[in-house]
């Protein structure tokens, strides 16, 4: 229900590239194939949900775009670069600086106030509290938090949370931001006003979006859907006719 | 990642758990205090063993007859006994010395109402000097009382107190056996000493105790003090020597006789309180590990509690190393901060037990560094492989955890 003009991104570079990936647990008879040959391009500022029915192999697919998990064949390139041939550092360096991370469990720190949990991605990258605390006090005004910095987690509600990991998501300027079900665990209302919240985001600094949801309602405010059963890629293009 | 911010994560870590943190700092804790109050205990023991040696007279060698030989039945006394002849000979012939030739017994001892058995012993006024037990009140023997073994005596302070309940003894007259013998000193107050109080007793002219108390003239022992110091292993060679060629019995392969140095006497005493020292502190040590062991288990316990933590640190963006130095960090800040209680523990424990004790206290830096650089090495130790542990967690496991 997007009613923003989307950005043309036809011609955009692709910023995400699978090339025949397969992700197999088990082995023999007990062998459980949870994505079997995908083959996938994300272009830049696109925003992309990914859908299908539980055990499809969507959040398997979602976990090895965010390299929080590795396939066990065929190859991921990120932004033109073979994430299979880095090590666990590089990866970890590659999230730091590219990537964001929304959960459906929010995944904040427990017991550490709102603007500690901002800045936390800004202390591993090295940077200069006072600098830190600027830059994590400005993503929290970007989601409308900026009063509640002090709060811990077990004082903010549901919503509220969740707009403190997308501030944490957020405070690196990543170009990618990787939502797994971010408004999985909220009531309609306020899975709305996270939605605004992404859009909003996106509209302001062009990130590519690619979202898990299994709601067809959350999954209207992105441009692309991806459609997964079985571990297989079966549809793909206009969230509408997708869910169609 | 900063060190400063990796140092502030550690200590909120600890500070957020504060229960689980003191646990886990409780093994250094005891570790770390047990090793200094035990060391400080045993330096102490070494110590005061070392000042009671220096006391009972620096520079002496007993000379006793008989073997040196200790077996289940004590030491041998078959031997002959010395003889007048042999003290005017060792003093002719050994240059540099003084000797108080010394016969003991024990006696009752009356005055008033008041009796008790204690040990008497005659000797010259060479005493005094050579066992560093001066005349306090009074006066030393004179030698024509020395000479006629006259019935004079100088009493210890505790006799002044058990016997004489603390009225003025000099100048009266005290029953020893069957002997009355006026009282013309004093002695100065020494105490204890090797279990023995060297204030209880009376100092008789060698001869009244010879011929009085005991009836014969014999000599049991010779008190000597080297006058030179560091010459008492050159005197008692001389001493050896003369007495083998005096004494018949020493003709054969071994001597009737010996010769002790409190040199001797106070090596041994050090040696077995040094051997102590390093037992208890082996044991001490051993709590130590114990500690870190401890102090392993529960960071280990830890890692697996905050698996999901690893696993929100390394999905925005901690790397394994940032993961490890941080698990590491936490180790090594617990067993610093138990070192250091343990070390105040210690401290103030062995200080009071020392008090209680009556021993001379004195801070061993060195062991304090030894402690508490030891809980530090045990930190990075059995940090290290929860730390590695946790750094090791596959991202997407650590976050599914439960």
């Amino acid at each position: 229900m997007s009613t923003e003009p989307a950005a043309n991104t036809t011609n955009a570079p692709a910023i995400l590239q699978m090339r025949g990936i397969f992700k197999i647990y088990g082995t023999g008879s007990a062998e459980v194939r949870a994505l079997n040959g995908i083959d996938l391009t994300i272009r830049s500022g696109e925003f992309v949900a990914v859908m299908g029915p539980s055990g499809s192999g969507k959040s398997t697919c979602m976990n090895i775009l965010g390299c929080l998990d590795v396939p066990s064949t065929g190859h991921y390139l990120f932004g033109g670069v073979d994430v299979g041939k880095l090590n666990r550092d590089e990866l970890a360096l590659l999230r730091r600086h590219y990537m964001g991370f929304v959960f459906q469990s929010f995944n904040l720190l427990p017991r550490v106030s709102a603007i500690d949990n901002v800045q936390l991605p800004l202390v591993y990258e090295g940077i200069k509290p006072a600098q830190r605390r600027a830059r994590a006090t400005e993503a929290l005004h970007a989601v409308g938090l900026a009063d509640r910095a002090a709060a811990t987690p077990n004082q903010l509600s549901g919503g509220q949370q969740q707009r403190v990991a997308i501030a944490r998501a957020l405070v690196t300027r990543p170009p990618l931001l990787l939502a797994d079900e971010p408004t999985g665990n909220l009531d309609t209302a306020t899975a709305q006003e996270i939605m605004a919240i992404i859009t909003g985001i996106r509209r302001e600094r062009g990130v590519t979006i690619v979202m898990v949801t299994h709601e067809a309602d959350i999954a209207a405010y992105a441009e692309r859907a991806l459609y997964f059963v079985d571990g297989a890629l079966v549809r793909d293009g206009e969230p509408r006719e997708v869910l169609a | 990642m900063r060190a400063v911010d990796t140092t502030t994560m550690a200590l909120q870590a600890i500070a957020r758990n504060k229960m689980r943190s003191f646990l886990t700092t409780l093994g250094i804790i005891i570790g770390v205090a047990s090793v200094v109050a035990m060391v400080h205990l045993g330096q102490s023991a070494t110590r005061s063993v070392t000042e009671t040696i220096a006391d009972i007279g620096s520079n002496l060698l007993f000379v006793m007859p008989g073997t040196s030989q200790r077996g289940p039945g004590g030491i041998r006394t078959t031997a002959e006994p010395f003889d007048r002849d042999d003290v005017m000979a060792i003093r002719e012939h050994v240059p540099g010395i003084l000797v108080a030739p010394a016969v003991t017994t024990s006696a009752t001892v009356v005055y008033g109402n008041a009796n008790q058995t204690i040990r008497v012993e005659g000797t010259t006024n060479a005493y005094f000097t050579v066992r560093n037990h001066p005349v306090a009140r009074g006066r030393q023997f004179e030698d024509s009382e020395l000479r006629a073994g006259a019935a004079v005596c100088i009493i210890g302070p505790t006799v002044v107190e058990d016997i004489y309940l603390g009225a003025e003894p000099l100048g009266t007259t005290l029953r020893v056996g069957r002997t009355a013998c006026r009282v013309i000193g004093v002695l100065e107050a020494k105490g204890e000493s090797m279990g023995q109080d060297r204030d209880q007793i009376v100092l008789m002219p060698i001869k009244a105790v010879q011929r009085r108390l005991i009836g014969n003239l014999d000599v049991q022992a010779l008190y000597v003090s080297a006058l030179v110091d560091g010459s008492t292993q050159r005197v008692k060679r001389d001493i050896e020597f003369l007495l083998r060629q005096r004494r018949p019995g020493s003709a054969d392969s071994e001597d009737d006789f010996y010769v002790r140095d409190t040199q001797d006497i106070a090596d041994a005493l050090e040696r077995t309180t040094q051997t102590l020292t390093a037992l208890l502190g082996a044991i001490a040590a051993v709590s130590l590990l114990v500690g870190g062991i401890g102090i392993m288990n529960i960071m280990l316990v830890s890692v697996t509690e905050r698996t999901r933590e690893i696993g929100i640190r390394l999905a925005i963006g901690a790397r394994g190393r940032d993961v490890l130095t941080q698990f590491l960090v936490e180790a090594i800040v617990l067993a610093t901060i138990g070192g250091a209680i343990g070390l105040g523990l210690g401290l103030g424990g062995s200080w009071l037990a020392i008090e209680q004790l009556d021993m001379p206290f004195a801070v061993s830096a060195g062991v304090l560094l030894l402690g508490f650089s030891f809980s530090v090495v045990i930190g990075v130790t059995f940090g290290f492989f929860p730390a590695r542990k946790a750094a090791r967690l596959n991202p997407i496991d650590a976050l599914r955890h439960e």
